[in-house]
């Protein structure tokens, strides 16, 4: 009975949404929505990155102001404070993870796109395999493949026949699972973040077209509370992502006990 | 209760597949998270009340921890669409 009062039927938001058709070109190497998407996050940092730091003043503008500090803030949060002052030479490394992640990020809650890049599991996945590559070639580089290998399986500390169980579970977790949960984290926040969104301005579309408006107001107020939370969630992740790949660099470059 | 744990296995097993069943798989699946991050946030909004000096260290590593935790149920999520 309530359902006739709705004016448009809800739509409900499938993993459909997530699949965009070729724009031009051929099915498996075509470009579409994704893969534009991906060229105004590469033309955006190169331009923020290029404007802000073409020409360096000893006493920067507001723009060089606002980039060195998003710097300082990778170079003190992420790369000091994990790895410490040894780890100089990942910091342009980190620094791209923690910008390239955060512009994705930021698309789902840019108006007329409202679509997160890292929300295809492609991207992720291909960051998390060079972190996963990164942290390996330092590990064995340090401390050469046997010794790595040792400092992963065998934590000093426990007794020796724990080693038979702890042996198998560190390395499972250290060289196979780290790569799935550092891009499906990053993956699966932003599929949520672009159901929710869709969810409650779907819901309150439909709601609005009907006879219950005060619904649709609660639920496009519920949407517009949710789209602050996706800003927070964006910026988060692509801190989460940078500090667990230092963290993980800090723990293949650790001296043995 | 053997009995009981068995009919409910059964019951469980009967939704899979169903709507009901991928809305369990998540339900289930952030059991775990929802304790742990309950637990982690207790904790460091404690340790920042007592220490407020330490705050900015607590929080850079409360975020690492959620992170961590998080996972878990977003596992669950991405496993419910999974499923057929």
């Amino acid at each position: 009975m309530i359902w006739g009062l709705i004016g448009t039927a809800f739509e409900r938001p499938t993993t459909k949404d997530f699949v965009w058709s070729c724009w031009f070109g051929k099915s498996p190497w075509c470009y579409n929505f994704i893969f534009f998407l991906l060229t105004i996050v590469f033309v955006t940092f190169l331009l923020l990155f290029w404007l802000a730091f073409r020409d360096p003043k000893i006493v920067p503008g507001k723009f060089q102001y606002v980039m060195e500090s998003g710097m300082e803030f990778v170079r003190q949060q992420v790369v000091l404070s994990m790895i410490g002052p040894e780890g100089a030479p990942f910091f342009a490394l980190l620094a791209t993870f923690f910008f390239f992640i955060l512009l994705g990020n930021l698309l789902e809650v840019t108006p007329f796109i409202m679509f997160p890049l890292n929300s295809r599991l492609a991207f992720p996945l291909v960051l998390a395999v060079i972190s996963w590559v990164t942290y390996n070639t330092v590990g064995i580089r340090r401390h050469g493949f046997l010794g790595y290998m040792k400092l992963v399986m065998f934590p000093p500390g426990a007794p020796w026949w724990m080693y038979v169980l702890l042996a198998p579970i560190e390395f499972i977790s250290v060289i196979l699972v780290r790569p799935l949960t550092l891009s499906v984290r990053l993956f699966a926040n932003m599929v949520a973040g672009h159901f929710l969104l869709a969810v409650f301005f779907l819901g309150s579309i439909a709601l609005f077209t009907g006879i219950p408006y005060a619904f649709g107001l609660v639920s496009f107020g519920m949407g517009i509370v949710l789209l602050v939370f996706e800003l927070f969630v964006a910026v988060l992740q692509a801190f989460i992502f940078s500090v667990l790949s230092a963290s993980y660099i800090a723990g293949a470059m650790a001296a043995e006990h | 209760m053997v009995g009981l744990a068995i009919h409910l296995a059964g019951l469980l097993a009967a939704t899979l597949g169903t709507p009901i069943g991928k809305g369990l798989v998540y339900g289930l699946a952030a059991i775990g998270p929802g304790i742990g991050i309950g637990i982690l946030m207790g904790k460091s909004v404690e340790a920042m009340a007592r220490q407020p000096e330490a705050a900015g260290i607590v929080r850079g590593t409360m975020f690492i921890g959620i992170g961590l935790i998080e996972a878990l149920a977003l596992f669950g999520f991405v496993l419910s669409f999974i499923i057929t």
